[in-house]
Order: C-alpha cells, then sequence, then structure tokens
C-alpha cells in the first residue's frame, strides 16, 4: 500500500472525475439509451422496409371495416356486418366476463379448500390435499383440454337432453335455462336493488357506529338480504309483474329461446376456477397459518366461540397475508383465459388473431393486445390495491 | 380437623399410568380425526361416500378394464362400436399411448439419431442429481458443467450438423423432448437475466429503473400466448429481410423474455429483505457494486427466494405446454395432434391421451415442488420456534 | 470504458449492415440449397404426413415441382405446417418461399396482405357435411337454420358461412376453431350439426371421422374457392418461376408428356414439346426465368404432369377419389388452361 501510495504522484484530494460514481452512473445511462435507441431504430427501420416491401399498409384505419364472420357468444349486438373494432370489443367482454365469473368461483372454492386443508377432520383434509396437488402441478391448458373432451363426451344430443328442474336442460350443445323478460315498468325493480344496496350501506355504517359507541349488536347481514331482496320484490309487485320467462325449447337442431351457456365458456370457466382454486386454496391455507398462535389462545380467553374467533379475529388478519399472493392469482387466471383459443371460445386473443389473418395488420393487433390486457390487468391491481389498503391494519 | 404428617416427601416418581382408554388407540383416532362432532361425522360420511364412488370408477376405467396392447382403433373398441371388448365396456386405451410412446418423447426425430437424446438425457440426470443432493461435493465444478458445459455439448448431440453428427432440424423435434428443452434454457437464462432485472429496478440510476420497471410489468401483464405471438410473428418482422429465425428459438426466445420478467420480480423480493446494514457493510469494506451484490448481497437474497424461484421454474414447465398455440409440438401438443389420427379415433383415446400428458407433467411438477420444500426446510434455520 | 464504446461502434455496424438490399427469393433459396413451403398441418390428399412423416399431397407436390425447378431436385423442400392463422404472416415474414396450403385467391389478400398468387392448382367450392344418421331427412343446405356449424376461424370459409347464412335469411350458431384438427374432432364429438369447409377438404376429414360412412356432403356449393400457391409481391422473378411451373405442370399434361415418357419425349420431333423440354437449339426460355433449361423435364420427373399429381393425391389413385370436374383441362371440358411456353 506505501509503496502505491509513493507511486502517486501529486496524491491528489479528490479522486478524477473517471471514477466520480455519479459521473459513471450518467454516463452508463446515456451510453445505455444510446444502444437502446439504436436498437430500437435497427428495428423500425427493418419493420418499416419489410412492411413496404410486402406492401402492407399500417395504422388503426382497419378497425372501422366491416368484419364478415359471425361470433356466437357475445354480450352486445354484433353481427357479420359489424366492424372490426366492435367484433375485438365482444372478445374483450367475453374475457372479462371469463375472468370476472372465474375469479368468484376460484375464490369462493379456493377458500373453502384452504379451510378443508386446515380442518381437523382427517379424511377431508386429505382429500384437500389431493385435490391441491393435482390441480397445482398439471397445466392448465391441459386442464382446459380434458374437461373440453370430457364436456363433449359425457353430455347428450340435443335430442336427448338432460331435463333439469325449472325447465333447463343440458346437453353437448351447452346448458340452457330459462330467460326472464322484462316488461313495460321493470324500471322499478331495478329502481329497488339500487336503493335496497344504498339502504344496506347505510344501515351498516349505523350499526357499526353504534357498537362503537354503545357495544350494542345489530343483524346487519338479515336485515341487507331483506332490504336488497325485498325492495326488488315490492317494485315488482307495485309494476304489476311485467315479467315473461322464455323457456328453452327443442328446435329442428338445437334448443330454442331461454339462455344458453356454450360448452366452450363451461369447459373454459369450469378449468380456470379448478385451476386457479388449487393456488388460492394454498394462499388461503398459509394466510391462516400465518396468524399466530396466540390470537387463537387470546379469542378464546375472551370467551369468544371458535366460529365468532375464526371470523372477527382470525380472518381479518388472515386476510392481510392473503390479499397480496390473491392479487397475482387474479391477474393469472385473467392472462390464462386467453388459452379460450386452444377450444373455440372467442375471447379477446382468438378474435383478434382472426382479424390478424384477414387484414394482416400484425403490429397494430399486438399493440392492441397489450393495451388491452395491460389495463385490465392494471384495472385489477388497482382494485385489489385499494380493497387491502381498507384491510390493511390500522393502528390507533 | 386433624393434623397431618406434612413433612412426608414423595422420594420415587408415580408410575406413569396409561392414557386413558379414550384418547389411544385407533378407536381415539377415529374419534378425534373424523367423528368429533355430529357436524364433522355427517362429513366424514359424505366424503367417505363420496371416495366410495369415485375411486373405484377411476381404477376400474384406468387399470382393471384398461387396453393395455393392440395394433389400432379396433383395440379399444367396445361391442357397440364394431370392437372386440364386451357391450358396456369403458376403460383407458393405453394401447394407443403404447404405439405412440416414441413420439410422445422425443416427436419425428430420426430413429436411426435417437441415441443422441438419450446420451443428452443420461448426462443430464448424472449432471443434475449432484447438483440437488445438498451433501455431494463439488459443488462449484459441478454447476459449471451444469450450466455452462451441459447446453453447448446438448447443443451439438441434439441439432448436430458438425463435428461428425448428421443435422436434425428442430421441427423434427417434438413430444417431452421439446418441453424440456425450453424449460431447460428457460430456466437457464431466466436467472441471470431475472437477477440484472430485479437489480436494475432497484437501480438508483432513473434510466436503467424507468426501463427495468417498464419491461417487467409489460411482460407480466401480458398473457404468454402474446408474448410467444410476438416471438413468433412479429420477431421476423424486426429483423432484415432473408435473416430468418428457427422456430423454436423464437418459441425460446419468448419464454426466456417472460420467465426473466417474472423471476425478476422474485428475486427483487429477496433484495429487499436484506437489511440495509449488509449493503453499508459491504460499502464500508470497500467494495464495488458488483463485488457488494455479487459477495454479499445476492448469495444472501438468492437464499432466500430459493423456494420461490423453484416455483417461477414450475410455472414455467406448466406454461411450455403454451407453444402448442403457435402450432408446435410440445408433450401436449404432440398428444393432441396424435388425437387426430384417424387410425386411432376411439372415444376413450382423447380421455387417455390427455392423461397421459398429465400424469408426465405432473410428475414433473409434483418433483419440483418437493424438492423446493425439502430445500426450504434445510434453508430455513433462523425462525423455527 | 473502451469495451462500452466498441461494443456501441458493433452495434453501429450491424446497423449499416442492415440498410443493405436483400437478394430476391431466388437467390436466397439457391443460398440455402433448399426451398421452405407453407402447407396445411393435416389434411389428406393436400398436404399431410404420411405415417413415417414423409409429406404427402396435392399442396406439397406442386412445391416439389417448384424445386425441381430450381435445383433439378424434387427432394430440396421443407415444409412448414401452418394453421390457417399462422400462414399469411409467416409468408409477410419470410419464413416460407412459397405458402401452398389450399388458401383461397382473393382480392383481399393478393392487395391488402400483400401476396401475388401464381395460379390455381384446385378449383373448389365450400360445402356442408352432416351426419346422416343422427340428422336424417336433411338433403340440403338450406334445411340447416338454426343448427350449430362447425368452421375453422381466419378462412374465407367463415365469412362465405356468415354471408350465405344472412342471404337467406337463416340462423346459426358458428362454432369456430383455429386448427382444422379441433374442428375436426369436434364435429366428430357431436358438438356440431354440420360441418363446413371447401368441398375436397369435406371428403378429406371425412375419413377422418371414426365412421365415415355416416357422413354426406350436401350438394350445394355456396363459394368460389379457386386454391393456389401464393408468393409475396415485389420479387417478378420468383413469382414467374412459381406461376410458370404451374403452367408447365398443365402444358405437360396437354402434351401429354408424363413421368414415365419424359425421356423419350425429349427426342421428340414436335415444335412445341421440344420448346416445352429445352431441347430446341439455342433456347434461352429456361434460362430467362433464372432456371436452367431443362426446368420442365426436372418437374415432370419429380412430381409428374398436372394429371398425373391430381390422380395421385386427390383422384382415383386415392382414398378420397375426387373426380377431375372442372379441374381438368380446359380441352377436356374444365378451366385448367396452361399458357404457352413459348
Amino acid at each position: 500500500m506505501a509503496l502505491q501510495d509513493a507511486a502517486r504522484p501529486g496524491g491528489s484530494e479528490r479522486a478524477s472525475w473517471f471514477y466520480d460514481p455519479k459521473v459513471r452512473g450518467i454516463v452508463f445511462q446515456l451510453v445505455l439509451l444510446a444502444v437502446l435507441a439504436l436498437c430500437l431504430w435497427w428495428i423500425v427501420d427493418n419493420t418499416i422496409e419489410n412492411l413496404r416491401r410486402s406492401n402492407i399498409s399500417t395504422g388503426f384505419a382497419f378497425l372501422r371495416g366491416r368484419s364478415g364472420f359471425d361470433i356466437s357468444d357475445r354480450l352486445i349486438d354484433y353481427s357479420s356486418d359489424s366492424t372490426y373494432g366492435r367484433a375485438l370489443v365482444v372478445g374483450m367482454l367475453n374475457t372479462v366476463l371469463v375472468a370476472a365469473s372465474g375469479i368468484v368461483t376460484a375464490t369462493i372454492l379456493g377458500f373453502l379448500i384452504g379451510v378443508l386443508r386446515l380442518s381437523n377432520n382427517w379424511l377431508l383434509r386429505k382429500l384437500a390435499t389431493v385435490y391441491v396437488e393435482i390441480f397445482r402441478n398439471i397445466p392448465p391448458l391441459l386442464v382446459i383440454f380434458f374437461l373440453y373432451v370430457g364436456v363433449l363426451s359425457l353430455l347428450p344430443l340435443p335430442r336427448d337432453s338432460y331435463v333439469l328442474p325449472f325447465g333447463s336442460y343440458l346437453n353437448s350443445r351447452g346448458f340452457y335455462f330459462p330467460r326472464f323478460v322484462w316488461g313495460d315498468g321493470s324500471w322499478l325493480v331495478a329502481a329497488g336493488l339500487g336503493l335496497g344496496v344504498v339502504f344496506s350501506y347505510f344501515v351498516a355504517r349505523w350499526a357499526r357506529a353504534r357498537q362503537m359507541a354503545t357495544g350494542q349488536q345489530f343483524p346487519v347481514f338479515r336485515t341487507s338480504v331483506l332490504l336488497i331482496l325485498g325492495l326488488p320484490l315490492l317494485g315488482l309487485a307495485a309494476a304489476g309483474f311485467p315479467l315473461t320467462i322464455d323457456f328453452p325449447q327443442a328446435g329442428t337442431f338445437n334448443m330454442t329461446g331461454g339462455f344458453n351457456v356454450k360448452p366452450e365458456f363451461m369447459s373454459l370457466y369450469l378449468a380456470l376456477s379448478i385451476y386457479t382454486a388449487a393456488f388460492i386454496a394454498e394462499i388461503v391455507r398459509a394466510g391462516i397459518q400465518g396468524v399466530p398462535r396466540g390470537q387463537t389462545e387470546a379469542y378464546s380467553a375472551l370467551g369468544l366461540r371458535p366460529r365468532q374467533g375464526m371470523r372477527l379475529v382470525v380472518i381479518p388478519q388472515a386476510m392481510r397475508i392473503i390479499i397480496p399472493p390473491l392479487t397475482s392469482q387474479y391477474l393469472n387466471l385473467t392472462k390464462n383465459s386467453s388459452l379460450a383459443v386452444a377450444i373455440g371460445f372467442p375471447d379477446l386473443y382468438a378474435i383478434g388473431g382472426t382479424i390478424l389473418n384477414q387484414t394482416g395488420q400484425a403490429i397494430e393487433i399486438v399493440v392492441i393486445f397489450g393495451v388491452i390486457y395491460l389495463s385490465i390487468s392494471l384495472l385489477t391491481s388497482l382494485f385489489m390495491n385499494w380493497f387491502n389498503a381498507k384491510m390493511a391494519l390500522r393502528e390507533r | 380437623m386433624q393434623e397431618h404428617d406434612i413433612s412426608w416427601v414423595r422420594t420415587e416418581m408415580a408410575l406413569a399410568q396409561s392414557a386413558p382408554r379414550s384418547e389411544v388407540g385407533p378407536a381415539a383416532w377415529l374419534r378425534q380425526n373424523l367423528f368429533s362432532t355430529p357436524v364433522n361425522a355427517a362429513l366424514t360420511v359424505l366424503a367417505l361416500l363420496f371416495v366410495a364412488w369415485l375411486l373405484p370408477q377411476v381404477l376400474n376405467w384406468a387399470l382393471f378394464s384398461a387396453v393395455w396392447t393392440g395394433a389400432d382403433r379396433t383395440a379399444c373398441l367396445n361391442a357397440e362400436q364394431g370392437g372386440p371388448l364386451p357391450s358396456g365396456w369403458s376403460g383407458a386405451c393405453w394401447a394407443f399411448v403404447g404405439a405412440k410412446f416414441g413420439q410422445f418423447m422425443v416427436g419425428r426425430y430420426p430413429v436411426d439419431e435417437r441415441w443422441r437424446i438419450y446420451l443428452t438425457a443420461v448426462l443430464f440426470v448424472v449432471l443434475l442429481a449432484p447438483l440437488l443432493i445438498p451433501r455431494a461435493p463439488f459443488k462449484r465444478l459441478n454447476a459449471i458443467l451444469f450450466f455452462a458445459v451441459f447446453p453447448f455439448v446438448a447443443f451439438w448431440l441434439l441439432l448436430g450438423g458438425f463435428l461428425g453428427l448428421s443435422y436434425v432440424e428442430t421441427p423434427l423435434w417434438g413430444g417431452l423432448l421439446v418441453t424440456l428443452v425450453i424449460s431447460y434454457v428457460g430456466i437457464v437464462t431466466s436467472l441471470p437475466l431475472g437477477v440484472l432485472l430485479a437489480l436494475g429496478r432497484r437501480s438508483k440510476m432513473p434510466a436503467v429503473k424507468l426501463l427495468s420497471v417498464v419491461f417487467i410489468e409489460t411482460v407480466r401483464g401480458v398473457p404468454l400466448v402474446v408474448v410467444l405471438f410476438m416471438a413468433s410473428f412479429m420477431l421476423p418482422l424486426f429483423v432484415p429481410p432473408g435473416m430468418s429465425f428457427d422456430k423454436l428459438l423464437r418459441a425460446l426466445i419468448g419464454v426466456a423474455l417472460f420467465s426473466s420478467a417474472y423471476m425478476a420480480e422474485v428475486i427483487r423480493g429477496g433484495l429487499q429483505a436484506i437489511p440495509k446494514g449488509q449493503y453499508e457493510g459491504a460499502d464500508s469494506l470497500g467494495l464495488g457494486y458488483w463485488q457488494k451484490m455479487g459477495l454479499i448481497v445476492m448469495p444472501q437474497a438468492l437464499k432466500l427466494v430459493i423456494p420461490g424461484i423453484v416455483n417461477t421454474f414450475i410455472g414455467m414447465f406448466k406454461d411450455t405446454s403454451l407453444v402448442l398455440i403457435i402450432s408446435m409440438f410440445d408433450l401436449l401438443g404432440i398428444v393432441k395432434q396424435n388425437l387426430a389420427d384417424s387410425n386411432w379415433a376411439t372415444p376413450q383415446t382423447a380421455k387417455s391421451g390427455l392423461i397421459f400428458a398429465a400424469v408426465v407433467f405432473w410428475i414433473f411438477c409434483f418433483g419440483m415442488s418437493r424438492y423446493s420444500q425439502y430445500m426450504e426446510r434445510r434453508l430455513d434455520t433462523g425462525y423455527r420456534r | 470504458m473502451k469495451k462500452i464504446f466498441t461494443g456501441v461502434l458493433a452495434l453501429g455496424a450491424l446497423g449499416a449492415a442492415a440498410g443493405v438490399a436483400s437478394a430476391g427469393t431466388l437467390d436466397d433459396v439457391k443460398a440455402k440449397g433448399f426451398i421452405q413451403c407453407g402447407v396445411n398441418t393435416s389434411l389428406s390428399g393436400f398436404s399431410a404426413p404420411d405415417d413415417k412423416g414423409e409429406w404427402k399431397g396435392l399442396d406439397v407436390d406442386f412445391c416439389r415441382a417448384v424445386a425441381a425447378a430450381v435445383f433439378g431436385d424434387g427432394t430440396k423442400v421443407k415444409f412448414t405446417p401452418l394453421s390457417a392463422k399462422d400462414r399469411f404472416t409467416a409468408l409477410q415474414s419470410g419464413e416460407v418461399d412459397i405458402l401452398s396450403r389450399n388458401t383461397t385467391w382473393t382480392i383481399n389478400r393478393d392487395t391488402a396482405l400483400g401476396f401475388n398468387f401464381a395460379g390455381v392448382t384446385y378449383y373448389d367450392g365450400q360445402g356442408f357435411m352432416i351426419n346422416s344418421k343422427k340428422l336424417p331427412g336433411i338433403n340440403s343446405a338450406l334445411q340447416l337454420s338454426g343448427a350449430s356449424i362447425c368452421v375453422q376461424s381466419g378462412t374465407t370459409t367463415e365469412l362465405n358461412l356468415a354471408d350465405y347464412f344472412s342471404a337467406n335469411k337463416m340462423e346459426y350458431n358458428p362454432v369456430v376453431f383455429e386448427k382444422f384438427e379441433e374442428a375436426n374432432a369436434a364435429y366428430d364429438a357431436g358438438r356440431c350439426d354440420a360441418y363446413t369447409t371447401d368441398q375436397s377438404g369435406l371428403y378429406s376429414v371425412r375419413l377422418q371421422t371414426s365412421s365415415p360412412d355416416d357422413h354426406v356432403v350436401l350438394p350445394e356449393i355456396i363459394s368460389k374457392e379457386p386454391l393456389g400457391p401464393a408468393v409475396r409481391q415485389g420479387d417478378d422473378q420468383w413469382f414467374d418461376i412459381v406461376k410458370w411451373t404451374y403452367y408447365a405442370l398443365l402444358d405437360t399434361e396437354e402434351a401429354g408428356i408424363t413421368q414415365a415418357n419424359v425421356e423419350e419425349m425429349k427426342n421428340s420431333a414436335n415444335p412445341d414439346i421440344k420448346r416445352m423440354l429445352g431441347t430446341e437449339a439455342e433456347t434461352k426460355i429456361g434460362t430467362d426465368l433464372g432456371l436452367g433449361n431443362d426446368w420442365v423435364v426436372n418437374i415432370i420427373k419429380a412430381t409428374g404432369n398436372y394429371g398425373e399429381i391430381f390422380e395421385r393425391n386427390v383422384g382415383s389413385g386415392s382414398p378420397l377419389k375426387i373426380a377431375r370436374g372442372i379441374n381438368a383441362l380446359w380441352t377436356k371440358g374444365g378451366l385448367q388452361y396452361g399458357m404457352p411456353i413459348r
């Protein structure tokens, strides 16, 4: 060391700017940006050249073109005369529908199995473990295929449909059930529902405030159910029951009328729910186990029964552990809904692919995919973050 | 009140009494674990009925009634469908799986060259096994061989085209071979890329941080099929005309990009768990950035997130099945393709083929998850109560 | 620091190199030594791998004919199986040199997608197939109102189907699959009442169902489906080669030149045949095309003429047993008309 010091002439106080981490950082970033810009320029240049060579137009004008193809599962009006843009909206709504219904079912199933994993009943515990270990370890695509093949091979042709209660039928073309057709004055029902929800909210707030102040409890749940179900019914009666029921009937080929859930949707929705439920079950188990044992002992000491203790003490604390990983499972389920393409359910990815095939606008379609999937993911995360913040530990 | 002699002290231990009859033995176990409350008892009975209903059917279908050998579809048809089996028969058609086994494993890889795959597989196992056993010696050499040397040897063995091996083009590859190649490459490339991205995301340089965040969040926000779609269809548009990529290579690029974004988030979790003192300690020793990260922070962070890394691997292994959507034939893809073979079209073929694929995937994933749990227990020394 | 700068320089050089224009497809193909040909994943008669993994079919043979014209060797071709959805991007991006995948020639594909169709190797039309055992009494497509119909996505078939049903004021449920095999499997499993695709395809699908005799093809043909090979726009030389390979296949059939007699025919005194087979003195026909003068001889040796290809793959020599019909030569009342090689 001494030798080195001696060798440095002058022994300046400040090191050369070359060794200043700040300068180095800036230079490194500039170089990185330059390299990236070069790459980007190279890619853009090649792409333009390639597109020019094969005479492909660019831009989003194609979205206004007539699509020409039909889509069977749709939530909004659509026909082959509609535009490509509308077809994409149909696909996006289908993706959202499958994702939303899958999330609800997966959550319910997942919580149930997660709780069973901790049950003191040995047999149920083992069954839940078997379920989790099977579905966590096979690809979701396989589950989808398997359910689709299973659904198609188990269900009969329309003419020998399974007849279910309430005028519903089940056959290889899907699940048919009666549809309510609302007549004049139905707005009263909707208004009743809206009022029910609003009232329930205020009742819950009032009950909480009262409990904080006096310690008295109020049956909020029962009141809310009564309000939310009762008010619409009241509205229905007031409007003079403007309700007809459209029952499915056997047609030449398929059933006509009623509401039809197609086998593609059924198998995709069930597969995604079953698959994701296995992961949610593990998250729930870890969450409940993550609540220190002392909490259980404490609520027993306070004289709460296990069920009450679970609901009031353990679950609220477990939720804080559960929500972040739960969010990423919801995102995974949404993204896995793009596997619909493998069994012919017209989700965003499938319809985008068809449009790409007709118009050749590969780059625009990928941009649309990116924007829509990112927005769905972002909205889900935002909602879950809000929920998480609500559930977070509030220290007083 | 009578006075007792309280000076008496017991000098020998009382004989241990056996536990009450109601607390030991099978009966007690049954009572505690299955019939503790009426509700529990009812649930147990229901579950038992469910198992009794399901298990015989499954066993019967998969084992007792299954067809194990046969030359074509007629072997798996019952009397109503025009086959030799009794009417009403329903069972697995393992004969189909047997007939297609070679294809399921390696695709249309030429039969005369298949020894190359087997050799690669043996090398893989020989190198991997000691790496997984914590007590096996020569870890460093082993890791170098497995992660740095093996890829080149495997590349030469599988693809060939130089050093005396004939060239086997990748469209001929298929089945489990493709599944394993994609997962292996994904694992080997995503780890270093993930480390770089995670460091980038925690970097103090705004440009580096921004780029890492944008990349990670974009890739994590879209489904893998979209990434594969991009790699498959857009990549050729990005390069000069005439330059072309192999289809397998495109899938590999897609999977590597996708998994590195997930890996980055797992590793970031580990980095966040390292106390600030460790960074400051490294700084005070005068270590540079890469020394600090490589010698102090990363070894601790990676150790913390081993379970997360293995979970990402499992996810990636399962995700390889999605390459089927861009018309590549991994294990699931080739099973699906063979289901269309009219020589084997029976009502049982699809179920048998898919279940076979499921079992193979399950064995690999279950094995990995068990190993991760084992490692977790081994490494988790500090927090046990 | 130095390292980084060299890296930047290298990248810059790479960027500059990108500016160099690429050679034409013919030169690319010659340089790599084979033609990359996009075909259907599995449509027996047109392109499907046989038990040994060898590609067979009419579309496949066309690619072999082009390979024979270019290299004098019909085996110098590699096949990329493509789904309906992949096929156009694969051709646009240069992944394949020819798309010979029972693709319908439409104006949209010619203009907006940037392709050139070299000819029509098979005149087809869209039809419907039903399971007559499950649906007795249906013998016209006009009775299909309310039916579920299996169709492959991203095809002209899907569009024609929509037009046909709306023109006839009928309702239907489209069940759309991305892959041909999946649509077949779903139809076979009873997911749909009817299956629609090009008629040639229906015959091929029928063979793949579990009980081919139960299925009937309905008589209606609802569209024109001229199927032919396509290449990228903007490379006229390559377009000419593919186009004239097709004409050569037709002209040789018309002149009676077959795989068996092509060697004898070389000695023919007929000036037309001499011109075609490149035995005319001082001929420049082949070299003007960028090929050898014996290009037609090579084609016929590799695959035979159009008639031979047709009969072997989809006609009487195949399980499909499709009649020549409008695919006969113009001299026999069909539409196949080869431009003169002169």
